[in-house]
């Protein structure tokens, strides 16, 4: 990855692509929907994650950018309650994510089965897809609206059936995800998440896995829902261009840390962290 | 009529005692493997849960059934429960016995079903019982029939320990011509040539489903 591409970005951003610097994060006001409260996550001795505080308000796009290794996977797996925190407090929508509130106004960590509630709001797709392989593509969409939401299968089917056609993938109803390309197996991931209509998306790497002729197409519909939609999103992505159009809130991190958050606009063309602008020259 | 020569109308009066044997054995077989499937993969699940409090007592019990010969677990319970049918008794510790393999057998299933599926699930807000019956075991399933198959037949040669609580399958029935006329080869020749019979085809089967599932 040479020059060129930077020299793009610089041009369309100073060229004022989008939102003016520093205005958009208070356009959408009001109690965060996701705040990460001193968050430590560790596996044994390793620590991913430092006493992490950040915010993201409703309606947001957030990416998260930085080195491999660096902790953004992480995150939102713990938001997605796949991991437990080693430390601190998720809040969701000023609840907490995976403690419960005792009577006296405690928190303890929260069951296995009081995770599967507050997880209801929260949708993620992965970089892997993870279709259900037994399943065909409808079915893959409707088996959650059906069975944890109640929604009659007859909606179900027919709102599936929308989706698809929103993800361009209208006349493959019947097809078995072993069928589809990378790109159309992710499609169908993402017609899959919102059908549990989440209030926040999380997107981990999700074209990383797709072949580089897939990724476009991938991410203008990603450009599209997160234009179209009031969903919460946060991303994981290497995509900078990308992450550059969509976000509102763009947080660098490295060795578990943020080392630098702001506008998109900011941290493409003007980070201040010395670590943010290494790793911008090495991506772009 | 004895040793060395084989004695045709011995084969010929011994045959259809033998094929009715052959029926309880076949009927002990599926009953058992069917008792053998479906708890070998409850003790599969069971395996899995999040607390040691069941895991430790079905592990135990496990490893007690495996220590111990089936000839002798089928006599212990056959003396334990003296009052009932015996064939119930086969059939059930039969299928208890391979529920021990079969677990196993599950189990490499369910380790194969990607991380990512559980994951998936879990993303998409999936109860555990839906997650298992919708997701995990379906691919888990399919993944191990062949295997399943397997132990399918090698339970139906396992059969003839029956004879030993007196379930009047295939070889009780051998063994009782055998002694009654003295033509043991006849009789157990035959049973053997049936067991062959039913067990090559289907053993061929398993390996061409082996093959059709890309094993």
């Amino acid at each position: 990855m040479a020059t060129d591409p930077l020299h793009k970005t610089t041009a369309e951003s100073t060229a004022g692509a989008g939102r003016p610097a520093g205005t958009v994060p208070h356009q959408k006001s009001g109690t965060p929907i996701v705040h990460f409260d001193q968050v430590e996550k560790r596996y044994g001795d390793h620590l991913v994650l430092d006493k992490l505080d950040f915010e993201v308000k409703r309606g947001e796009h957030v990416t998260l950018i930085g080195p491999s290794g660096s902790g953004k996977t992480t995150i939102l797996r713990l938001l997605m309650t796949l991991e437990r925190l080693s430390g601190g407090v998720i809040w969701v929508d000023g609840e907490p994510l995976s403690h419960t509130r005792k009577p006296d106004g405690s928190l303890r960590a929260a069951t296995e089965k009081e995770l599967r509630e507050s997880r209801r709001k929260i949708g993620m797709v992965f970089q892997q897809f993870n279709l259900f392989p037994n399943m065909n593509v409808l079915r893959n969409i409707t088996e959650a609206p059906i069975t944890v939401l109640g929604v009659e299968r007859a909606e179900a089917e027919s709102r599936a059936r929308e989706l698809l056609e929103l993800v361009g993938l209208g006349d493959k109803v019947n097809a078995h995800p072993t069928q589809l390309s990378g790109g159309q197996q992710q499609r169908v991931a993402i017609a899959r998440a919102l059908a549990m209509r989440p209030e926040i998306l999380l997107l981990d790497e999700v074209t990383s896995a797709l072949d580089p002729e897939l990724v476009a197409g991938v991410l203008d519909l990603l450009r599209q829902i997160a234009h179209d939609t009031d969903i919460t999103m946060l991303c994981v992505t290497h995509e900078m261009n990308f992450a550059r159009d969509v976000s509102d809130q763009v947080l660098m991190f490295d060795s578990g840390r943020i080392v630098e958050q702001g506008t998109p606009e900011k941290i493409f063309t003007d980070p201040e962290h010395k670590r943010t602008r290494e790793f911008l020259n090495a991506v772009l | 009529m004895s040793g060395a020569k084989f004695d045709w109308s011995a084969a010929g009066e011994v045959l259809p005692m033998l094929l009715r044997g052959f029926e309880i054995t076949l009927l002990a077989t599926v009953l058992g493997f069917l008792v053998g499937a479906v708890l070998g993969l409850l003790i599969a699940i069971a395996r899995r849960a999040p607390t040691r409090f069941v895991t430790a007592p079905v592990r135990g019990l496990m490893e007690f059934i495996r220590s111990t010969p089936l000839l002798v677990q089928l006599v212990g319970a056959a003396t334990v429960f003296s009052s009932v049918d015996p064939l119930v008794i086969g059939i059930i510790v039969l299928g208890i016995h391979y529920a021990t393999y079969t677990s196993e057998v599950y189990r490499a299933g369910i380790d194969g079903v990607p991380k990512g599926q559980w994951e998936a699930s879990r993303a998409l807000s999936l109860s555990p019982v839906r997650t298992w019956r919708a997701v995990v075991l379906p691919q888990a399933v399919r993944n191990v029939l062949p295997a399943l198959g397997n132990y399918a037949i090698s339970m139906f040669k396992e059969t003839p320990f029956l004879a030993v609580i007196t379930v009047q399958e295939m070889v009780f029935e051998a063994r009782k011509y055998g002694a009654d006329h003295f033509a043991y080869t006849e009789a157990f020749t035959l049973a053997g040539l049936i067991f062959l019979v039913a067990s090559y085809p289907t053993s061929l089967l398993m390996r061409k489903l082996e093959k059709r599932l890309g094993h």
